[in-house]
């Protein structure tokens, strides 16, 4: 058996993403604390927890837009830490989705998708072309590939990114609180297309707090506070019986703010 | 007995010949200011700490120093010193680094608008630092800077005017060749100064409604 | 050593007193012409805009020539260095002005219907609860103006006023070192500058805490 694959119950699952002791500081503040955990190819994986407990932070190191101090970030079994000048290669197989869109304003929505393809992969323009309207077509925006950024309300500019990211045909999408900037009638719509993508069997890592999707796709669910882990799980585990004292006042705290997580659990039937 | 309108249409005349030359030490000076600070001020927000400073400290520098002191230092100094310098040449590189340090704190302010989530979005999709500098960060950047930059283009062509002390024969110089020569002190002045607004007006409406529109840009980010 | 700095720097007081004089003059324009152009009638915004875009679309130059050669034809005599004191103040109005109607119309609104809904008229207003606000908005902007100055008054030299610049030239004709001089009089221009700024944010930081 190759590095990062492992046998279960007679089913071969490969991971894709292996992290191990990651550590991150800014200046002296130690934002992520010896982090470990393992992505299994096909799974959701979410990761939530209060504001400030680094979640971006170990996003941005996983497809290493930031440097991590210490610690490893696997690819398969590629040492993302080791691969010097070709880090921007391996970063493009990653897609992310950020949570102010980050949609580049001055080219249009369909430029907006096509550059990733045809400017990092070289892909030829009209083959680049192709895969944009494909992806733009998934996220349902192709109609709106001429328009601008500016023009599209917050749900359609997360929709496009997601679209931006799937054009890269990414091993892994990295989301990293891709709602929370949104007002709530375009949540919907935005948790609707990366239930899609889950039930696609896409590898995805989300920093999120929309614990009805947790609960409907997710293979595996850690919290962090302060920069570490404190507990992981499946859903079930966190939503019938957290471990943690900290655990458990956040799960309430959240059920306090967004209503009882059970109510806005639209796609618990789905699974 | 000349009337009124054949002085002011004889000396128009005149002094509008003066108008190739204004304008294109306008473009060498801006064009010079633009190729030294838009580099400085992508070294000032991406470069490193010594970057910021020494790109501060060059601002600085540009903005204090009255641009007709580096004509003089230019002219007369290289003069004596290297090689005969013309005065066009002067002026350019004296009106071009004055010019430099306005660029470079336009082009800043510009870069920093853009925002850092832009970056990090083109980082994601694996494009290097520069082909994000060069196909999402400084188109965007471009657009912002466009309402200072045209008031900077405004500055340039009325600062083209100290060239005169160097003999350039711009609009100004042929304006005071006039009062020279007609012991008419206003009348030559009053019309470069009309030429000049003809052109500057405009130029400074045009960066107002740019200006208007951009706050509305911004605000829809 | 340079024995002709303390010649020079007699030349330096001669640009601050260029310089604050023609400030004061110009705050004066200024201030009038953005209350003329915010909260005056037509003719008087109209006026008011006229010498802004009038004195801003044409070189600072042009305007001390028009002053200096046009005020003699009018009959009135007066000193080179007043008549770049007077280009100066009001060419330097019509930026002030600028500033100060930002500010105007940044505090503007609310703030006035606030006072007019407690009974003051519209020029109590306007002094007493507007302008208070306003020239403390403008005050960083302001003091830039304030502070640059003193670069801006270098063109006096060419209306032979015996300033900073001027100096400078009659030391180089005897000296015949024009790089050494110019460097030294652009360091002066450079330190005098930021000497300013310097100050005037000092005095800004301390003064905005007492307002906020």
């Amino acid at each position: 058996m190759g590095a990062g694959e492992e046998a279960i119950g007679g089913r071969r699952l490969t991971k894709v993403v292996i992290i191990r002791d990651l550590w991150k500081s800014y200046g002296k503040v130690e934002v992520v604390k010896g982090v470990s955990f393992d992505v299994d190819e096909g799974t959701t994986t979410v990761i939530f927890g209060p504001s400030g407990a680094g979640k971006s932070t170990l996003l941005r190191c996983i497809n290493m837009l930031y440097h991590p101090d210490r610690g490893t970030v696997f690819l398969r079994d590629i040492d993302l830490m080791k691969v010097g000048d070709k880090i921007n290669y391996y970063r493009s197989k990653f897609g992310m989705v950020f949570q102010h869109f980050n949609l580049f304003n001055h080219m249009t929505v369909l430029d907006n998708v096509m550059i990733g393809p045809k400017v990092v992969k070289k892909i030829p323009r009209d083959e680049a072309k192709r895969i944009a309207l494909e992806s733009l077509e998934k996220v349902r925006m192709k109609d709106w590939c001429s328009r601008y950024p500016s023009q599209l309300s917050g749900g359609q500019k997360q929709r496009v990114g997601i679209a931006r990211a799937l054009a890269m045909d990414p091993e892994v999408i990295l989301f990293d609180e891709p709602t929370s900037a949104l007002d709530p009638e375009l949540i919907g719509e935005v948790l609707q297309t990366m239930l899609d993508l889950a039930k696609e069997k896409k590898t995805m890592i989300c920093v999120t707090h929309e614990m009805g999707f947790a609960r409907a796709v997710a293979s595996e669910m850690i919290f962090m506070d302060e920069g570490a882990v404190v507990e992981r799980g499946s859903p079930e585990h966190f939503f019938t019986n957290p471990v943690n004292e900290r655990t458990k006042r956040f799960l309430s705290r959240l059920t306090e703010l967004y209503g009882h997580h059970e109510s806005r659990n639209r796609f618990v039937d789905e699974k | 007995m000349s009337s009124l309108f054949d002085v002011l249409l004889s000396q128009f005349t005149f002094i509008i010949e003066g108008l190739p030359v204004t304008l294109s030490l306008t473009a060498y000076g801006l064009g010079l200011g633009f190729l030294i600070g838009l580099p400085l001020a992508i070294l000032r927000v991406y470069g490193g700490r010594r970057g910021r400073l020494f790109v501060a400290a060059y601002e600085r520098a540009m903005r204090s120093v009255p641009p007709l002191v580096l004509i003089f230092l230019f002219y007369f100094g290289i003069q004596t010193t290297v090689f005969e310098i013309p005065g066009f040449l002067a002026v350019m590189l004296a009106l071009g680094l004055c010019s430099s340090g306005y660029q470079s704190q336009i082009f800043r302010g510009a870069l920093e608008s853009v925002g850092s989530g832009q970056m990090d979005a083109a980082r994601s999709l694996g494009m290097s630092r520069l082909q994000a500098i060069r196909l999402v960060i400084a188109p965007q950047a471009l657009r912002f800077a466009l309402p200072s930059w045209a008031n900077e283009l405004a500055t340039m062509i009325k600062d083209t005017s100290l060239a005169f002390v160097v003999g350039v024969a711009e609009l100004m110089r042929r304006a005071d060749y006039v009062r020279a020569a007609t012991f008419d002190p206003v009348i030559p002045f009053l019309v470069v100064a009309g030429i000049y607004f003809v052109i500057v007006f405009p130029i400074t409406r045009i960066a107002g409604t740019w200006g208007r529109e951009k706050k509305r840009l911004v605000a829809g980010v | 050593m340079i024995d002709y700095l303390g010649y020079l720097l007699e030349g330096l007081l001669v640009t601050f007193e260029l310089s604050f004089i023609a400030l004061g003059i110009g705050m004066i324009l200024g201030l009038a012409a953005a209350l003329a152009r915010t909260y005056g009638n037509k003719t008087a915004s109209y006026l008011a805009n006229g010498y802004i875009e009038l004195i801003r679309g044409t070189p600072l130059t042009v305007q001390l020539f028009i002053i200096y050669f046009g005020l003699p034809s009018l009959g009135l005599l007066f000193s080179p260095t007043f008549s770049a004191i007077v280009a100066l103040g009001i060419n330097s109005g019509a930026y002030q002005a600028e500033y100060f109607r930002g500010a105007l119309e940044s505090i503007g609104g609310g703030q006035m219907e606030a006072a007019l809904s407690i009974g003051m008229s519209r020029p109590k207003a306007i002094a007493r609860v507007i302008l208070p606000q306003a020239l403390r908005l403008a005050l960083p902007s302001w003091s830039n103006e304030a502070a640059y100055l003193p670069k801006y008054s270098s063109v006096a030299f060419l209306v032979t006023v015996p300033e900073l610049l001027a100096k400078a030239k009659v030391v180089i004709a005897q000296n015949l070192k024009p790089l050494e001089v110019y460097l030294v009089v652009g360091l002066i221009y450079l330190v005098t500058i930021a000497s300013l700024s310097k100050i005037l944010d000092m005095m800004y930081e301390r003064y905005k805490f007492t307002v906020e």
